[in-house]
């Protein structure tokens, strides 16, 4: 209906207006007679073809899963330099193994009532850590909900994490969000909404503003393979390439969302399939191996501002969690696929080896490492436990700039009903208690 | 199909072929093209005449009549005006903040060339393709798009090509834009605050159902954004200039209706005018009629009827936002008039009437005569030939004005 429709209206315009707009001003498409070459506007490169056949995906062999170790941390990519040195490295690490041991953690205490929620991001600990690696500080970051591990090398401090976590008045959003949902302007780190894929129209229209500024810096957004399903994945992609904004689209292939495994998921080669389909450079790489992760998303962020161009890339993984602290996976699929996966390959041990190979970690390290690490996550946690909710008064600011007047009368209705039924609410773990309203 | 394509291609012919688009306004009741039936043979009528816009006292006929409107800053009274139908106020407020605001820019389907209702001409020419460029056609993208923009400094004026393709977006205008300043806690720049989404809306006398939308009543619901509909070009650029520098995310309808239909002296200047307030546009002590966009001038002729007819004086109230709309005022003139009569085009179930009534019933309990009366669109979608027996005409409102009277 509405292509017509639109199609319709400019023809009524007098043709000496429309003589201004640059579509008119684009020179004509002339086909001569003996062309091979279709010049229907909407596929000027295509040629003729007087044989009847359908392209069938599964004549495309899949796209190739891009290494840089194997499983046993041996390098086997030879010929890419990667600048990481053993500080670097090191950070890398140690940022994978705390993002791992504060899952642990908090998964536990939610699990005993002590926060409301909790998601965990183990077997993807490598893609989180790898592609911010490979970031510029004044990066911007757009995440889903399941790359802590991005966060973390970016500089997010566990305090920030628990504050979070734990909803209380340090936290940046006010005790407003659930858990998970973090956010850092320092850093960057836009904040994370529970509405899946509708961060990737934002992260095109972020990285449209850097564009426009001139800047160097490119947008870096994280999104499941569940949320490439969403119509704002289709929106963002098309977007990002027809206006060529400088974005590395990064997509965690964990097998599933949620129980939805990809077989139902969708039919083709998977994600990276279709950047090719939007004409945006594309690459499938193993999410267990963050050196493959860091080496891509350092190339695709040099494409992105070197050439103002969007990048898409697929990191390959398993969720071997469950989804969440509300979902058991073991309703829909086996024990033992995930423990085989868990043993199979793991982006912390693969990258261990690694470092071990390279004579720059060893066991007493990482004894030393998990046994700090666990002491200043619960530091963080208990500190975090103890800080009270924020004021009453937060419900109602914020909702608009300025308080408007139908939110000042609901806030003395609100303080009325406290005042009026004191026994009814306990304010006491919110800041300023009752004064705080 | 056809139908819809021989909407658009009569609107737009009929407003080439005729300026004054007064005349498209009358001819949704009055002129045989028109697709909508008739009510009664037009010779007969007494109330359902065609309203003839150029003679409304709602819209500055005359340069003086629109330099002492009080609301404009001195700056501007002493400065000249233009006479200007809706689609070039909007023209000239957009350009005024794409002049102002370097970080500003329009993007939407169609834009480029003008759009489809010509709001957005030259615009392209003297601003550049890079801060006004056309999308894909995708409207959840285009607000998307926009929120990041806006959380990255930028003041994003996105166009929704008609309000009924809204819905698309509704999710990244009520999850995300409402939200964002909310669950971000009040950050500096994590917030939708440089938004304005602008769409054409109403009904255009033979839009059917995907060309006549009022979707204003969705928005009572989404909290966080604020929904602004201006009933001429006056306001339409002060408005829109506001709401550009306003810090919170706002919707702003046009009714397309009146894009070519609305003309009045408009300030030259640089000028807003106040989001969140409503305007008197006549005083009276017997009746309160609340109405915005294209029916305030229906009410005009339904209060002049009433005061021939009737002798009732009747206070009409353009309440210019609508979401969260000014309370104050209507208050105060419903504790005046003790009656309250409501007039929007949208459906009565879930539309702007609700709200004013209960309201007006709560606040105004001792003083109402009279129960709180809307005139509405029927709770059915706009079907393309029997829109004039849909939005509320005169005749309507009169008798909704009497009914309250005679309560």
């Amino acid at each position: 209906m509405r292509p017509v429709l639109r199609a319709r209206i400019p023809l009524t315009l007098p043709a000496s207006r429309r003589a201004f707009t640059p579509s008119t001003l684009r020179p004509g498409i002339r086909q001569p007679p003996d062309s091979d070459t279709v010049r229907f506007p909407g596929a000027v490169e295509s040629k003729f073809t007087h044989e009847l056949s359908f392209h069938r995906p599964q004549d495309v062999p899949a796209m190739p899963t891009y290494r840089f170790i194997n499983a046993e941390g041996v390098v086997v990519d030879k010929k890419s330099k990667l600048d990481i040195g053993k500080e670097k490295a090191l950070k890398m690490y140690k940022d994978m193994v705390t993002a791992s041991v504060m899952d642990l953690i908090m998964y536990d205490s939610q699990r005993q009532g002590r926060i409301s929620f909790y998601m965990v991001s183990a077997g993807e600990e490598g893609i989180a850590v790898g592609s911010a690696a490979a970031l510029h500080d004044e990066d911007v970051i757009y995440s889903q909900y399941r790359e802590q591990g991005a966060l973390m090398y970016r500089g997010y401090t566990l305090d920030e994490f628990m504050s979070q976590l734990f909803a209380n008045k340090k936290d940046y959003g006010k005790g407003r969000n659930m858990p998970v949902h973090y956010m850092s302007e320092r850093l960057r780190l836009f904040p994370i909404s529970s509405p899946l894929a509708t961060q990737i129209p934002h992260a095109v229209g972020a990285a449209y503003a850097l564009k426009l500024d001139n800047s160097p810096n490119i947008v870096m957004c994280y999104f499941g393979e569940g949320a490439a399903s969403e119509g704002d994945f289709h929106a963002a992609l098309n977007i990002a390439a027809t206006r060529d904004c400088p974005v590395v689209f990064l997509c965690r292939n964990n097998g599933y969302a949620i129980s939805t495994p990809t077989l139902e998921q969708y039919k083709g080669d998977g994600i990276a399939s279709r950047g090719i389909g939007y004409g945006i450079e594309t690459i499938r790489v193993d999410g267990n191996d963050i050196m493959a992760v860091y080496a891509a998303t350092k190339a695709a962020r040099e494409t992105a501002s070197k050439r103002q161009k969007p990048v898409l890339i697929e990191a390959m993984s398993y969720r071997v969690s469950h989804h969440s602290t509300s979902d058991d996976s073991f309703a829909y699929r086996a024990k033992v696929d995930v423990e085989e996966w868990k043993r199979r390959d793991n982006p912390i041990t693969r990258f261990r080896k690694w470092l071990e190979a390279n004579n720059w970690w060893s066991g007493d390290e990482e004894t030393a490492l998990r046994t700090q690490t666990r002491k200043d996550v619960l530091r963080a946690f208990t500190k975090a436990e103890k800080e009270s909710k924020p004021a009453v008064r937060e419900i109602f600011t914020d909702v608009f700039k300025h308080a408007t007047p139908e939110l000042q009368e609901q806030r003395e209705e609100l303080r009325r009903i406290i005042e009026a039924y004191p026994e009814e609410y306990d304010l006491g773990e919110y800041d300023g208690g009752k004064a705080g309203i | 199909m056809v139908p819809a394509r021989r909407c658009l291609l009569s609107l737009s012919s009929s407003s080439s072929l005729r300026p004054s688009l007064a005349k498209a306004f009358v001819s949704a009741s009055s002129s045989p093209r028109s697709y909508s039936s008739p009510a009664a043979p037009t010779t007969k009528r007494k109330l359902n005449l065609p309203i003839d816009l150029n003679a409304s006292s709602y819209l500055a006929q005359t340069p003086q009549q629109a330099l002492s409107l009080p609301e404009l800053p001195d700056s501007v009274k002493s400065s000249k005006t233009k006479r200007l139908n809706l689609y070039q106020a909007i023209n000239d407020g957009l350009s005024t903040i794409l002049e102002t605001d370097p970080k500003s820019l329009i993007f939407g389907e169609d834009v480029s060339f003008g759009g489809v209702f010509r709001c957005t001409t030259t615009l392209l020419d003297r601003f550049g393709s890079q801060r006004v460029f056309n999308t894909p056609l995708t409207e959840q993208g285009i607000m998307g798009f926009a929120i990041g923009l806006s959380g990255s400094g930028y003041t994003a004026l996105p166009e929704i090509q008609f309000a009924d393709y809204l819905f698309p977006a509704f999710d990244q205008l009520h999850n995300e834009a409402s939200k964002w300043r909310y669950r971000s806690g009040g950050a500096e720049s994590f917030n939708s605050g440089n938004l304005v989404v602008r769409m054409p809306c109403g009904a255009v006398g033979h839009g059917g159902l995907y060309h006549s939308q009022s979707p204003e009543g969705f928005f009572l619901g989404m909290q966080g954004v604020k929904v602004v509909i201006p009933r001429g070009p006056i306001q339409a650029k002060g408005l829109l200039i506001a709401a550009a520098r306003a810090g919170d995310p706002i919707v702003f309808m046009e009714p397309k209706i009146l894009y070519r239909g609305a003309i009045e002296e408009v300030p030259v200047g640089e000028y807003e005018l106040p989001i969140g307030k409503a305007e008197v546009l006549q005083k009276g002590k017997d009746v309160t009629l609340v109405s915005y966009g294209t029916l305030v001038y229906t009410c005009e002729m339904a209060a002049k009827a009433a005061k021939e007819k009737l002798g009732v004086e009747v206070e009409v109230i353009d309440l210019r936002t609508v979401h969260p709309w000014d309370k104050k005022t209507v208050v105060d003139s419903v504790n005046k008039t003790g009656r309250c009569v409501v007039v929007h085009e949208a459906s009565r179930t879930g539309g702007i009437g609700e709200s004013v009534g209960a309201e007006v019933q709560e606040r105004c309990f001792l003083r109402l005569e009279a129960p709180v009366t809307r005139i509405t669109g029927w709770d059915t979608p706009m079907p393309l030939v029997f829109e004039s027996l849909i939005v509320p005409d005169v005749a309507r409102i009169f008798d909704g004005i009497k009914r309250v009277i005679e309560y």
